[in-house]
């Protein structure tokens, strides 16, 4: 097991680097030349030199990368092209930010999905089934935002229960865990959570419903267990498949939450991207961009070892 | 034997869906002492592991509908309530599955599923379970029990799997055990331990056991008495020496005909034409009387009820109603 755990940790590192060389060369995808954002047109040919050689432009492309990523390893992210700032305090309050969020949806989407997918797997072809689907089915096929801003309509507007925007009563991201801030998170995160609660619902009753129809359950029931013994199989042996999509999901949330951040004001890491991207501030484009994919990659491998340990079949070496 | 230990009369189950209804047992009489073994011989389709499953109410209960009456040491399965009849299950009657990788959790250990049916009926401690669980492996010659007891079905050949499958049945010591052709996915080397330990465990225990098979072979080697099953009824009963000598039903002499045993040396095997019938639409006549080489106009019309001697029985117009024995006719 723990020259598995090893070996699994090993294998994701060349993800990483791919994921960081991609990150990197995105700067030279993009159209344009970094040197043209800082200096105006008219520049003379000896002081672009200069600056090229400044800021390393000079040097070859597999050298450049070799620096930036002993830069990004020590934590030096570099700083924003839009306000000369150190990237990393501004990604990492970001990120908290995101993380709370993302935590938020999934753990709604993934206990309703849970739900609504056990129940419709349980009641198959019934209209609980129908029902469960219904909503599955709805809450995938939403625009998310719109869904956001109908909510702020209702909620905020109308009934004037919770507030529309920000992520905490003073405009500062400081979270803390009380009333006064949990209630500007409740709508981007029940916002958030359809999708995924949407997608597990329909993945769990797939899992659990192809369960139920194996010869073991027959053994199970006639062994004489229970409803209740009979379900802590069914999970056991439904949690790898269902780990996997919500480990896909989360890691979607990470990255994926930029409209209904940008909808709520959401400080998070969505806002930021959005922002970066329209002032074309390619270094935070890069650093963010850069830390969700390490997320994915590190969720992966979080999945990949959860599995492992609840299916015993997985184990072999 | 004063009280029988399953008594089954006139029993139907009926699988419906909105598309379909399916007639799978139509009318099934039996009763089983005690300490008894009955085989139900039958092809795929015959409705013979549907009778097995309706003694423990384990067939898909959102679409079966069962009807007559069927009593296993003593409960009424038919009217029971869900609760009661989960409490029966694994400690009155067990099953014994046929296929050993797919009816054993794959995410659960072999001890972990001997000690739930243990503790789930007796309540004992997670001790006590284990220690059954050892003494149950022993019991089904497992050699190095306690590293067994660790595995995973995955990590156990087919003949062990069902050994451990066979603990897990006996682990309650119940009166009635059922075999749903436990030894049909085994390699031949390994079916005939199964069966050796399955007769040697049942006349330990004292067990009933009603076993279902489609080979005459196995029927031969364990049962004292032999149903054999075609269209969801019983076609012929009787002791199994006297079936396997003198056929009464054409079907089952179809059957013998069909099957490699003593005394076939230097004769062709036959087979039976045709294919069993739709259970979807069956005819009101007899239901084997469109693949028999004797039926006549009066089979077509309805189907007898169980005739002959009172021990040796079979549903065909052509057997005397007699007590003498005559077969109806010879292949």
């Amino acid at each position: 097991m723990l020259l598995y755990l090893i070996r699994r940790i090993i294998y994701a590192v060349p993800i990483a680097l791919a994921v960081s060389l991609f990150c990197f060369l995105l700067v030279h995808i993009a159209p344009g030349d970094p040197i043209n954002a800082i200096l105006p047109p008219d520049a003379p040919a000896d002081v672009v030199a200069q600056v090229r050689a400044l800021y390393g432009l000079d040097k070859p492309l597999p050298l450049q990368f070799g620096i930036w990523l002993g830069h990004i390893v020590t934590g030096d992210f570099g700083r924003s092209l839009a306000t000369g700032r150190d990237i990393w305090p501004d990604l990492a309050s970001a990120l908290k930010n995101t993380l709370i969020l993302a935590s938020a949806s999934a753990f709604i989407g993934f206990i309703l999905g849970t739900l609504l997918g056990s129940l419709a797997a349980a009641f198959n072809g019934t209209w609980i089934d129908r029902t469960c689907v219904g909503i599955a089915v709805a809450g995938v096929s939403v625009p998310h935002y719109w869904l956001g801003m109908v909510l702020v309509v209702i909620f905020s507007v109308t009934l004037n229960m919770l507030p529309a925007m920000g992520a905490g009563p003073d405009g500062t991201s400081n979270w803390m865990l009380d009333w006064a801030h949990l209630q500007f998170l409740i709508l981007p995160a029940v916002t958030l959570s359809v999708i995924p609660m949407g997608i597990v619902t329909r993945t769990v009753r797939g899992i659990v419903s192809e369960i139920l129809n194996q010869d073991f359950i027959t053994t199970l029931r006639g062994k004489g267990l229970r409803r209740s013994g009979i379900i802590v199989h069914v999970l056991k042996n439904a949690a790898p498949n269902a780990l996997a999509v919500m480990g896909l999901q989360l890691g979607y949330l990470m990255g994926g939450s930029i409209l209904v951040e940008t909808v709520f004001a959401w400080p998070g890491t969505g806002f930021l991207l959005n922002n970066a991207i329209f002032q074309r501030d390619i270094p935070v484009l890069q650093a963010t961009i850069l830390v969700l994919a390490m997320f994915f990659v590190a969720l992966n491998l979080a999945v990949d070892l959860l599995q492992t340990a609840i299916d015993p079949r997985m184990r072999r070496s | 034997m004063s009280e029988d230990l399953v008594k089954v009369r006139d029993l139907n189950v009926t699988f419906v869906t909105r598309d379909r209804t399916v007639h799978a047992v139509n009318g099934v009489d039996f009763d089983l002492a005690g300490g008894e073994v009955l085989c139900i011989l039958g092809e795929s389709g015959s409705g013979k592991s549907v009778t097995l499953r309706a003694l423990m109410r384990l067939n898909p209960p959102a679409r079966t509908v069962m009807a007559g009456t069927v009593v296993v040491g003593g409960h009424d399965i038919v009217g029971i309530d869900e609760n009661r009849m989960a409490d029966i299950r694994g400690s009155v009657v067990s099953m014994v599955f046929q296929e050993p990788m797919t009816a054993l959790d794959p995410v659960f250990t072999i001890g972990q599923q001997i000690c739930e049916t243990v503790k789930r009926h007796e309540g004992v401690s997670q001790k006590d379970a284990h220690r059954r669980a050892l003494d149950l492996l022993d019991l089904v010659q497992i050699p190095s029990a306690e590293r067994r007891l660790a595995a995973y079905p995955h990590e156990l050949s087919g003949g062990l799997r069902q050994r451990a499958m066979i603990a897990i049945a006996l682990s309650c010591r119940p009166k009635l055990l059922l075999a749903d052709e436990p030894t049909t996915a085994l390699d031949a080397t390994v079916q005939i331990q199964i069966l050796l330990l399955l007769r040697r465990l049942q006349q330990e225990m004292g067990m009933g056991v009603i076993f279902v098979t489609h080979d005459l072979g196995v029927a031969g080697e364990i049962a004292d008495r032999i149903a054999v099953m075609y269209g969801g009824k019983f076609v012929e009963e009787g002791p199994v020496r006297e079936v396997m000598r003198t056929a009464l039903h054409p079907y089952t002499q179809g059957l013998l005909g069909a099957t490699v045993h003593s005394g076939m040396r230097g004769r062709r095997l036959t087979t039976i034409r045709g294919a069993p019938p739709n259970l979807e639409n069956l005819p009101t006549g007899c239901a084997f009387a469109p693949r028999c080489d004797v039926a006549t106009d009066a089979c077509l019309v309805a189907v007898p009820a169980l005739r002959g001697d009172p021990d040796h029985r079979a549903r065909c117009i052509l057997v005397a109603a007699g007590k003498e024995e005559t077969p109806c006719c010879s292949i």
